[in-house]
């Protein structure tokens, strides 16, 4: 009797599975295939940080996401696309929380995101359990697309440069530019801060200067005076602290106030290009440096995609809306070379094949620039450069007009 | 038998550990002051400094811890949500400070400075005691004879809502505070460095204790709120409105909290929704290091950990080569605390109330 309702059950799923594509058989997948009926949406996701002090970073790529949808009449193979979104908070709980919800989605077909690279860090290996992928329009930590990076890994690319470029163009721009020899550096213990400080400290004393304190602060600290009266201590010509946009302005405002740091000349970098930053740090922040990618070099029809973002949000609150936008563009080619339809209109699209597709990208015209993915997902095409903030924007308009330098060979461009 | 011997052996092992513990965190104490101060990498100025920044910080601390110490006092309940109190007063008087550089006042002169910090703090307090009263109201007095489990999670209750209601209004974004550069000034130029903001912080939070010591000991209010403090029932059969005392209580907590928010926004000048939530944890540990319950307590707990958080990484870590001793400033803080209540269970100053109540 059991075998006999066992051969009935398969008998009845084959039955199904026959008929329910219209007479195509969905392609074989090892990772799963999603399967999007007629009059169902195509679901992607956005996940990254949307809520505390850095909610400006992951607002601004969603809008990059929403414009790509919009390009293509809010339709792709004739269904029409749903955002998702989740918050992920620039934590690695965050980043947990957030992949286990859009893991238990399976009519999730690709994800743009994270926004911080802790929340990757806390996210991935659920993420890729699933069968999912994910590009990064901002996530900077190196160790994510080099060639030893864990096997988590393997549904993740990005958009947004390596830190390994970023790092070392503000190292070259202080010791070859600012001609400092004696710089400190503060990272607040996250996966970003802590590996972008330590490329930045590396290529400085490379370049022959000397590193003379590595401190770090956590997050959600205040009171950076006690941290600062070490450093002071030490006798630095310059400070680079990589880190978020509340802490960033902390340490802004109260470098100032510290004997000895007064002239001291503070650096920031991408993650605390904002208006938020320059908000939390007040007048303190004039005259401070930014390294952050360098949106006048941006390659193709960036104007006219700005022009666009201007149209629906106003200006600007971060700097990688474009690489967001490339990121779902760079989806989008994905799915639609990997997806196989029906003839009633049912769309089937394989996990695995859709990741190929996106590790196979090349030569794809971008508004950050042509980009081309390498074999361990590193799609960006980076060119990174050193902005100044001035009074301008200290009195209010965001971002910057131009960055003050970028370096000669600027690579990838 | 059997098992009380492994009870025995058990009991010795913890309290082995404990002593172990003690003698380890104070070895560590010592020893690491020691090497640092021999290592004279930073001069008599520099721990000036970090001292005066350790009072500024405990001061507010200190003034944030008296809500708390003040509710427990008379209800034995801790008010989770009293760090959110004090956000409420850091945003009250952001509007005010905004509102005072906008029309350019703010930056007037000293008096007119003076005038306008005068008045976020008035403001500041009015918010946050209009947001405690109304609390009291509609989340603690309906649970006032209900266990004493459920106030605490209702407080806790309390505390999301506040957050949540005021990233609806002003959304999750930062408020700056605007700056104003007469409170940078050195007002002991030459002999040491000492900004006028710390005097004005440290100045405003001692004259505020002093006028709340004063309050509780020697006006009838606060005798009445001493006597509620030590038995309700007979309070109330003396005639003591015991409701309108601690409405009182809720008030007097959160208008020092207001003040307490009003003063970080000077000193730190970033405000946003969350802005409440560590401040309100490191005031709690401040109530119950000093004694909770008792209000000299809560002022000497908050100087102490303010002192411990500005001082504690570089003296105790540095000399012992510990990397970025500064990202562990709460593990000193809260090992402080730990070592505190290890040799004084009840606080630096004693749980002056709970012995009567037992």
């Amino acid at each position: 009797m059991r075998r006999f309702s066992g051969i009935a059950i398969a008998l009845a799923l084959a039955a199904a599975a026959c008929t329910g594509g219209g007479g195509t058989t969905p392609p074989p997948d090892k990772l799963g295939v999603v399967e999007i009926p007629p009059g169902e949406p195509l679901h992607i996701a956005f996940w990254g940080v949307l809520s505390g002090a850095n909610a400006s970073l992951g607002e601004d790529s969603k809008r990059g996401v929403e414009i790509a949808i919009d390009d293509k009449g809010g339709k792709l193979l004739g269904h029409t696309i749903e955002l998702t979104s989740e918050d992920a908070q620039c934590t690695p709980e965050g980043g947990a929380t957030a992949a286990q919800k859009l893991a238990a989605d399976k009519t999730i077909v690709g994800l743009i995101g994270s926004s911080c690279s802790d929340e990757t860090a806390g996210g991935m290996a659920t993420l890729n359990a699933a069968g999912l992928v994910t590009i990064s329009p901002s996530n900077t930590r190196p160790q994510f697309t080099q060639a030893d990076r864990p096997a988590e890994f393997a549904g993740y690319l990005r958009t947004a440069h390596s830190d390994a470029v970023q790092g070392k163009v503000a190292a070259e721009f202080v010791y070859n530019q600012l001609k400092l020899t004696k710089a400190a550096t503060i990272h607040d213990g996250s996966a970003y801060a802590e590996a972008l400080a330590n490329v930045f400290a590396e290529s400085f004393k490379q370049l022959g200067g000397q590193i003379v304190a590595q401190e770090a602060v956590s997050k959600g600290q205040t009171d950076m005076k006690p941290v600062l009266t070490k450093i002071a201590a030490a006798g630095p010509e310059f400070i680079y602290y990589p880190i978020f946009v509340a802490e960033g302005g902390f340490i802004t405002a109260q470098a100032k106030e510290v004997p000895g740091l007064e002239n001291v000349k503070l650096m920031g970098a991408d993650g605390m290009f904002s208006p938020d930053f320059v908000k939390a740090a007040g007048a303190a922040a004039e005259g401070m440096y930014l390294s952050s990618p360098d949106f006048t070099a941006f390659g193709g029809d960036y104007a006219g995609f700005l022009a666009k973002y201007k149209a629906k949000y106003g200006d600007p609150i971060s700097i990688f809306h474009a690489h967001a936008y490339d990121a779902t563009n760079i989806l989008f080619a994905a799915i639609e070379k990997v997806a196989v339809k029906a003839d009633d209109g049912t769309v089937y699209i394989g996990r695995q094949a859709l990741r190929d597709a996106l590790y196979q990208t090349k030569d794809f015209p971008g508004v950050t620039g042509t980009l081309t993915c390498s074999q361990y997902g590193d799609c960006s095409a980076p060119v990174i450069a050193v902005y100044q903030i001035t009074a301008r924007e200290v009195g209010g308009q965001w971002p910057p007009e131009k960055p003050i330098w970028r370096p000669e060979a600027s690579p990838g461009s | 038998m059997y098992t009380s011997r492994i009870e025995r052996t058990i009991d010795a092992a913890i309290a082995a550990f404990l002593w172990g513990f003690r003698i380890v965190v104070i070895l560590v104490v010592v020893v690491g002051s020691l090497l640092t101060l021999q290592g004279g990498r930073y001069s008599g100025d520099t721990w000036l400094r970090l001292v005066i920044d350790g009072i500024t910080l405990g001061s507010v601390y200190s003034l944030i811890a008296l809500g708390y110490t003040m509710v427990y006092g008379i209800l034995r309940m801790i008010n989770f949500a009293h760090g959110d109190i004090f956000m409420a007063g850091a945003f009250g008087g952001y509007f005010v400070a905004a509102y005072f550089n906008r029309s350019g006042f703010l930056n007037a002169g000293l008096i007119p400075t003076f005038l306008s910090i005068g008045l976020m703090i008035v403001v500041a307090m009015i918010v946050s005691t209009v947001i405690a009263v109304l609390m009291e109201r509609v989340a603690y007095r309906p649970l006032r004879n209900a266990p004493r489990l459920v106030p605490l999670i209702t407080a806790i209750g309390a505390s999301f809502f506040l957050e949540y209601s005021f990233r609806g209004f002003f959304g999750p974004g930062i408020y700056a505070y605007p700056s104003i550069s007469i409170l940078q000034e050195q007002i002991l130029p030459g002999i040491i460095r000492f900004r006028l903001i710390d005097a004005v912080v440290i100045g405003a939070a001692l004259l505020m204790m002093l006028g709340l010591y004063l309050f509780v000991t020697r006006t009838k209010v606060g005798t009445a709120m001493r006597a509620v403090s030590e038995d309700m029932a007979t309070a109330s059969l003396m005639g003591i409105d015991v409701d309108r005392i601690i409405v009182t209580t809720f008030a007097i907590g959160a208008a020092m909290a207001g003040a307490a928010g009003v003063l970080y926004g000077l000193m730190f000048t970033q405000v946003y929704f969350f802005t409440g939530f560590i401040p309100g944890i490191k005031a709690f540990t401040a109530a119950v290091l000093g004694g909770i319950g008792n209000i000299p307590g809560a002022m000497v707990g908050g100087l102490f950990l303010g002192l411990a958080e500005s001082i504690g990484p570089i003296l105790f870590l540095d000399g012992l080569n510990v990397p970025s001793p500064n990202q562990l400033k709460d593990v000193i803080a809260f090992t402080m605390l730990v070592l505190i209540l290890i040799f004084r269970p009840s606080g630096i100053l004693g749980e002056r109330l709970a012995v009567k109540r037992a």
